[in-house]
């Protein structure tokens, strides 16, 4: 068996260590220029010269070993616990060469934990930009380690870098400073009393409170004699220290690294002044948001055409094409229309991934969460929320997970309550093709009403999530130290590659995680369409034509009533019949009304549930957009989906909690049933009361 | 009067003389908010919160309540 060590990826936030990661192991975890993009513990395995085989771990970006949030306290605890499966046996700290000088804070605090370690200098591109040039030997004896200049964008050093991490046995695990110089007294009895102990990872320990394993800390906790320190007393001390470690650096750098200022250029300055000003930051924002929504109207309605007029010639094609039979017509009644249903959304999704990566990937973001930060602190957020609002759009799982950079739990725990409001793409379809029904196409000052229509949904979705925001804020009785810092990366040129790759990773998880349940639920839904119990059902053919007798109906005409006759009396017929009268003062019928309940499994399946609904039995080939289009109100007569309808169906779904994942991951970053719950029960009832309200108005 | 960053204008720069440790966050201490490095105001939002600063190299934004306790001389 060839042997396989652990090798773990630290640094600061937004150094490029997910790039490192993805350039050694081949994988491509997402990569985004904002701080706080990895926010677990992700892992690959990396080919090493001589046949040693290297088990990568990328974690989420940390500014120093003193962890203030819950990703930074991932990389503490794996460092700490030496039985961790994962626990490294190199360290390869990834630095941007640009902010050295804070990088190697961290480098220090790694080296005097004794873990073998590297130190890449990563963006190595950018130095001639900045001005900047290295005394890599210097750089390497001042620190006692070996260093690897690297470019992941470049695709320089990886090589020179693996050839480092397979010698790794020869690194040096001797700190380059001294740290319990701060304070000789109280580190020689610490030493006394803990001979066994690593003098640095006690003081990690009694400082913080992260959980390092049991033990340790019940030992440290049993010797009382050095608590002799007042917490304001250790801050003090923690101050000291690094203070310490800048004066090493400092006199490293100062030989080490030189800087010709009249060489660097800065983008930052001159965008910075635009971007982030205080009238035309907003603005620009603002005309962002816009185009971004024009624009998935405007470019997706040709693929999209395409897509719906293709499957249905593709259901078309199974039905002659095949031996007729119930698998037939459960491939071309079910399956196909089922699966078309979410197909049809491919480039619009597509559209509305890249627009999030590139904002992602500019550097754009953190100027968004300094613009927002004063106006979201009103509501008990933080400018931080924003990101996750707007990765909402995508979808409410990683932007959930995205709010583990929220220092402050309350801000975070509202943050993650109210994110669900956002409109996430599984929205998008439902809201799609209800606006294409109901909503006239003219044009406004150039902007289309549809388009219009789409962003005031959106905007309807922040303002829900703020409202509740605000009502969460005073109803929640949590005390918490807010604080705030977001650091300001470089502006950077979305890398073509980056935005390719997590579009097309991010559009294929979203056809597959949603195919599959459409997948289940269209079958399911097409037997329960296709049998029904008792007479009723079985000699429909003889009712009709009983019914109908003495007038001269065409057989086509016989046989759509014979399909809606046997749909109305199939087993999903009754059961939809049986919640119709809930559902009746909102304005659908219960076809919709089972769309709406196979939607709290994933709201994306509603158009794919109507499709298959609506193709059972009927014979003629149809786009699922006509065939809603034709749908008739059964007691009002005239079409099913009106203005009424159609506002009233996409206000019910602006706010409904319809989303199993969602409500999963909220239970696990708040560790409770209690969030999820109330989530499910308060944003589906005032779902409810909204869509009562609209449609009784309207209608 | 003590000044402190918040006292900053646009485009100026101070060198820091202390922070109270006890309103700082040590987060902040490592990003290299401490005694002796310079700070610049690059932006404002409105009401000058938060505020947008390059410390010692390094670019972030902090809320005014913050940059009341890091105390500076004005360059
Ligand atoms: N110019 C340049 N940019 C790079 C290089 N490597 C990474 N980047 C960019 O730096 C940004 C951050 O990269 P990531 O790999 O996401 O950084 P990270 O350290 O994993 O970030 P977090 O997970 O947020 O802590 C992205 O915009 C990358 O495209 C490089 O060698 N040169
Ligand atoms: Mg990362």
């Amino acid at each position: 068996m060839s042997k396989q060590i652990n090798v773990a990826l630290i640094g600061n936030p937004n150094t490029g260590k997910t790039s490192v990661f993805n350039a050694l192991t081949g994988l491509n975890q997402k990569v985004g220029n904002y701080p706080g993009i990895t926010v677990e513990k992700k892992e690959g395995i990396c080919k090493l010269p001589r046949g040693v085989k290297a088990h990568i771990i990328d974690l989420p970006g940390t500014y120093s070993l003193n962890a203030s949030s819950l990703d930074e306290n991932v990389v503490i605890e794996l460092l700490l616990n030496k039985n961790d499966k994962d626990f490294p046996d190199v360290a390869v700290v990834v630095s941007d060469v640009e902010n050295l000088k804070r990088n190697l804070l961290l480098f220090t605090q790694i080296k005097d934990l004794e873990i073998p370690a590297i130190l890449v200098i990563n963006m190595a591109d950018r130095m001639r930009y900045k001005g900047i040039s290295l005394d890599i030997p210097h750089l390497e004896e001042q620190l006692n380690t070996k260093i690897a200049l690297v470019s992941t964008r470049k695709k320089n050093g990886i090589v020179e870098l693996k050839e480092l991490i397979s010698n790794y046995k020869d690194l040096s695990t001797t700190p380059c400073m001294n740290a319990s110089e701060i304070d000789r007294e109280y580190f020689d009895n610490l030493r006394k009393a803990f001979p066994n102990q690593l003098l640095y990872k006690l003081w990690l320990v009694i400082t913080q409170d992260v959980n390092f394993g049991k033990t340790d800390r019940n030992e440290i906790d049993a010797v009382a004699n050095f608590k002799t320190k007042t917490k304001a007393d250790l801050k003090r001390l923690q101050q000291k220290e690094t203070i310490k470690r800048y004066q090493f650096i400092n006199n490293t750098l100062k030989k080490g690294q030189t800087i010709d200022l009249n060489t660097a250029k800065d983008l930052r300055i001159k965008l910075d002044r635009i971007l982030t000003h205080k009238v035309w930051g907003y603005v620009i924002f603002f005309v962002i948001l816009l185009t971004i929504f024009q624009a998935i109207y405007d470019w997706s309605s040709v693929p999209m055409d395409f897509i719906d007029s293709s499957f249905v010639s593709l259901s078309e094609w199974t039905k002659n094409g095949l031996p007729e039979g119930a698998f037939t017509s459960l491939l071309a009644e079910g399956i196909i229309p089922g699966l078309g249903g979410i197909v049809i959304f491919i480039p619009q999704i597509a559209f509305l991934f890249l627009f999030i990566s590139v904002l992602e990937e500019s550097g754009y973001m953190s100027r968004v969460v300094f613009l927002m930060d004063r106006g979201m602190r009103r509501f008990g957020l933080s400018g931080k929320s924003i990101v996750p609002l707007i990765s909402g759009t995508a979808c409410a799982i990683p932007a959930i997970m995205a709010t583990r950079n929220i220092e402050n739990w309350k801000e975070r725990l509202i943050t993650i309550l109210v994110t669900p409001f956002t409109t996430c793409s599984a929205r998008l379809p439902v809201y799609l093709i209800i606006i294409s029904l109901v909503i006239p196409e003219g044009r406004f000052l150039g902007l289309g009403y549809q388009a219009m229509t789409l962003m005031l949904l959106y905007l309807i979705g922040f303002g829900a999530a703020l409202v509740s925001a605000m009502i969460l804020n005073k109803i929640l009785k949590i005390k918490s130290k807010t604080f705030f810092v977001v650091e300001m990366p470089n502006y950077k040129l979305p890398l073509f590659k980056n935005v390719v790759l997590t579009v097309i990773e991010k559009t294929k998880a979203f056809v597959f995680g949603a195919g599959k349940i459409i997948l289940a639920i269209s079958i399911i839904l097409w037997f329960l369409a296709s049998y029904g119990p008792g007479d009723d059902f079985n000699k429909a053919e003889e009712i009709i034509s009983t019914e109908y007798a003495n007038q001269n109906l065409t057989e086509d005409e016989v046989n759509e009533h014979v399909a809606s006759y046997k749909l109305e009396h199939s087993f999903l017929g009754i059961t939809g019949r049986a919640i119709e009268p809930a559902i009746r003062p909102l304005g659908y019928d219960w076809k919709i009304g089972i769309a709406l309940v196979s939607s709290f499994a994933a709201r994306e399946v509603f158009v794919g549930t109507l499709a298959t609904i609506y193709s059972v039995g009927s014979d003629d080939e149809e786009t699922i957009k006509n065939r809603m289009a034709g749908e008739v109100n059964p007691i009002l007569g005239g079409p099913l989906f009106t203005f009424a309808s159609g506002i009233s169906l996409l206000l019910f779904y602006a706010f409904a909690m319809q989303c199993m994942s969602t409500l999963a991951i909220v239970q696990r970053e708040t560790n409770s049933w209690k969030w999820p719950i109330l989530q499910l029960v308060i944003m589906s009832g005032f779902a409810y009361l909204i869509a009562l309200i609209a449609f009784q108005l309207l209608k | 009067m003590q000044l402190t960053v918040a006292h900053l204008k646009r485009g100026q720069r101070g060198i820091i003389t202390d922070v109270s440790s006890i309103y700082i966050p040590l987060k902040l201490l490592e990003m290299g908010c401490l005694p002796g490095n310079y700070v610049e105001l690059v932006q404002v939002a409105h009401f000058s919160d938060p505020m947008y600063l390059n410390i010692n190299g390094t670019h972030l934004a902090i809320r005014k309540e913050t940059a009341l306790h890091i105390f500076i001389e004005i360059l």
